[in-house]
């Protein structure tokens, strides 16, 4: 990240709209559509301001029309345009997913390089606040899955606002999700990890590259979004149980930060993958693989995974609560694996 | 509210049962919104309380359930969206464990894992969803089945208004005419789609008048008026259960609450709800009650009575139910072999 004069303590969702507002500043071609953008301000506050200052003409209201509203950003995109447009709850893709993996991801390919499909597609993503199977899910890696799209997912507020411009300024499709619990709104739980130092001035933070966010020797916790918080407080508690632990925040899902992960298991020997997604056939498997593949030998014991066991998320706070990863989770099973 | 000669048309026990459930509709509602506020205050969470998770309550929009649902048996199906309380109550979906669902109790309907948006009762076939516009291709296929089956069964889903901008939505008028399903398509236009009003959302001012391009009849019911809802659900399930095909029906109601409890509302203007108020359909039904000699006053306190002890008893039962095990969260993914 560029070294800045000023920066001020923002959470996740102002830094969001405030990197939207300077790139619709320096580009005349970005424009916003989706549900309640406009006068809402988007209903995890995504846009916030920006109907006040931008108008209907750039912050576009849009029907309920996922199929359409999406497609049509694809389609401005084609013709020269820098849309962003919100799918309101990653959930709701099921509506509109032949326009993202169809279209939006395989354009590029299928035309040889020669059509260019330049947007952002901004989700929200997340549990833990009791909204149930159709609202709470992450599904990362039903994205990360199909080629042709980059899938970033910051955790803190600084990468928000700098992957956000990056994401703008990227000539591929970009689907950037954020996760509700760390948007910094004042009806959700209030965590520390929601609030951050940002620059001020437009600055870009590359798509694709992991950040360690706390070093360590005794082993690899890999988290993203909510499990690198959980993943950091669970780092904490090992200390006092005498294990240091390294936590890298994936940050981008594609592409994937595949060095990073394999240097620090060389250095720790162990691995712990925690997603907030079903375990089977997702991220905790792919970066699992990763180091079977290329660091077996560095490894003193078995890979470890933390994941949703493979049903829907329940309603109720005890189902809810059993289902999710958390910090306790998180340093049990590291504890296991260091005493393995 | 439908001028006198509805009465005709209207047994008095319905126009009772019309308004008692009414009555329930709302104190449920109004119920929900204390017990969603319990562990909320001073500071709201949504994931706090007795009662977490979103919750999109249907306090004014009485008159779509109950004048449609009058026509119906348990045989029919109804298929309802993320605001699923009065199509439920109307449909007489077991109220105890409804309540208990919501409570996330091991006694609700999906042992505490669907929550208020997912509510199950295969008893009066009713389902419910959170994604938009979801509950009507499945509600063509129960009317599939029942034509498939040779049974004069039904199906109703009901919709938004905004919901009727979805995909789904056109595509199941089309198919559903297209095969002359029993079908009954209600979109309630409470005017908003969370914070976006009809006129920014929808081509045209009614959808009523979409039912041209799908050849099926359109029916508009205006001012929130239940009587007037009685009156064309009969047309419309008539028509269904004759096998003369589906029929789409808009009904004008109100949105007295938030899109959901917490909802700053900043999209609308701050006197609306009391605006709407003014025209509430439940005291407008009690009068024509009266002046229909339908019910004498005593009659009618005696239902309000009954209706305000069911929902208390249901609340009762809800809070009185266990939390489910956590493990319990591992069963139910599939039928057991
Ligand atoms: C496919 C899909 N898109 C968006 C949403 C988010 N959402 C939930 S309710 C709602 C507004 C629905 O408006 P309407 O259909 O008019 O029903 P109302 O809330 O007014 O009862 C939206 C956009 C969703 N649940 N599913
Ligand atoms: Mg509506």
């Amino acid at each position: 990240m560029a070294t800045t004069a000023k920066s001020r303590m923002l959470t996740g969702s102002k830094a969001m709209v405030e990197a939207i507002d300077q790139e619709m500043e320096r580009d005349p071609r970005v424009f916003v559509m989706g549900e309640d953008v406009g006068k809402y301000g988007g209903i995890f506050g995504s846009t916030t301001g920006l109907f006040e200052k931008y108008g209907p003409t750039r912050i576009l209201d849009t029907p309920i029309s996922e199929t359409a509203f999406i497609g049509a950003a694809i389609g401005a995109a084609m013709e020269g345009m820098r849309p962003i447009v919100e799918l309101m709850f990653v959930d709701f893709f099921g509506v509109c997913m032949d326009q993202i993996y169809n279209q939006m991801a395989k354009i590029h390919y299928m035309s040889g390089g020669h059509v260019k499909v330049p947007l952002v597609l901004m989700t929200a993503v997340g549990g833990g606040y009791n909204d149930a199977a159709q609202h709470s899910q992450t599904l990362y890696a039903t994205f990360a899955h199909l080629p042709g799209m980059k899938v970033v997912a910051p955790t803190f507020p600084d990468d928000l606002k700098g992957m956000m411009i990056a994401a703008i300024r990227e000539d591929n499709p970009v689907i950037l999700m954020f996760h509700k619990g760390l948007q910094g709104l004042g009806w959700m739980d209030q965590l520390d990890a929601s609030i951050g130092e940002v620059p001020q001035e437009p600055y870009t933070v590359p798509l694709g590259r992991s950040r360690i966010v706390r070093e360590g020797n005794d082993v690899t916790i890999v988290g993203i979004q909510m499990m690198t918080v959980h993943a950091m407080k669970a780092a904490e508690q090992l200390k006092e149980a005498g294990i240091d632990a390294e936590v890298i925040d994936l940050r981008s899902l594609v592409p994937l930060d595949r060095e990073t992960i394999l240097r620090s298991v060389a250095k720790t020997h162990r691995l712990l993958v925690v997603d907030e997604d079903y375990q089977s056939y997702g991220m905790s498997a792919e970066i699992a693989a990763t180091v079977a593949e290329a660091g077996l030998y560095d490894l003193e014991a078995p890979i470890r995974r933390l994941a949703i066991p493979d049903v829907p998320i329940p309603y109720s706070d005890p189902l809810e609560n059993f289902v999710l990863p958390n910090a306790e989770k998180i340093a049990e099973a590291a504890k296991a694996l260091v005493n393995m | 509210m439908a001028t006198a000669e509805i009465v005709k048309e209207i047994p008095v026990e319905k126009a009772r049962w019309m308004y008692e459930t009414m009555v329930k509709i709302r104190y449920y509602e109004e119920c929900m919104v204390q017990a969603y506020a319990e562990g909320k205050t001073p500071i709201f969470n949504i994931g706090a309380g007795t009662v977490p998770g979103e919750m999109h309550l249907a306090a004014g929009q009485e008159p779509a359930a109950v004048g449609m649902m009058a026509h119906l048996t348990e045989n029919d199906t109804v298929t309802a969206p993320h605001r699923p309380h009065h199509h439920a109550i109307a449909k007489g979906v077991n109220l105890k464990r409804m309540t208990a669902e919501i409570f996330g109790r091991q006694s609700g309907l999906g042992k505490g894992k669907g929550g208020h948006m997912h509510l199950f009762d295969p008893k009066v076939k009713f389902a419910c969803s959170g994604i938009i516009a979801s509950g009507l291709p499945p509600a063509a296929g129960a009317a599939l089945a029942a034509k498939m089956q040779g049974k004069n069964w039904v199906a109703v889903a009901f919709v938004g208004e905004g919901g009727a901008n979805a995909g789904a939505f056109h595509e199941t008028l089309n198919l559903a005419a297209l095969w002359k399903l029993p079908l009954i398509v209600v979109v309630e236009d409470n005017h908003y789609g969370i914070s976006v009003p009809k006129e920014a959302s929808t081509a045209v001012p009614f959808n009523d008048i979409r039912g041209v391009a799908y050849g099926m009849p359109g029916f508009r019911v205006k001012d929130n008026d239940p009587l007037e809802m009685y009156r064309v659900s009969a047309k419309a399930v008539a028509r269904a259960r004759q096998g003369e095909g589906p029929s789409l029906i808009e009904i004008e109601t109100y949105r007295y609450l938030g899109h959901f409890q917490g909802d700053p509302e900043v999209y609308r203007p701050k006197d609306e709800e009391a605006q709407l108020r003014k025209k509430d359909p439940i005291p407008r039904m009690r009068n024509w009650l009266l002046e229909q000699g339908l019910a004498s006053e005593e009659e009618i306190a005696g239902m309000e009575a009954r209706a305000h002890q069911e929902v208390d008893e249901a609340y009762a039962y809800a809070r009185e139910s266990a939390y489910p095990q956590p493990e319990e969260a591992l069963a139910d993914l599939f039928e057991p072999a």
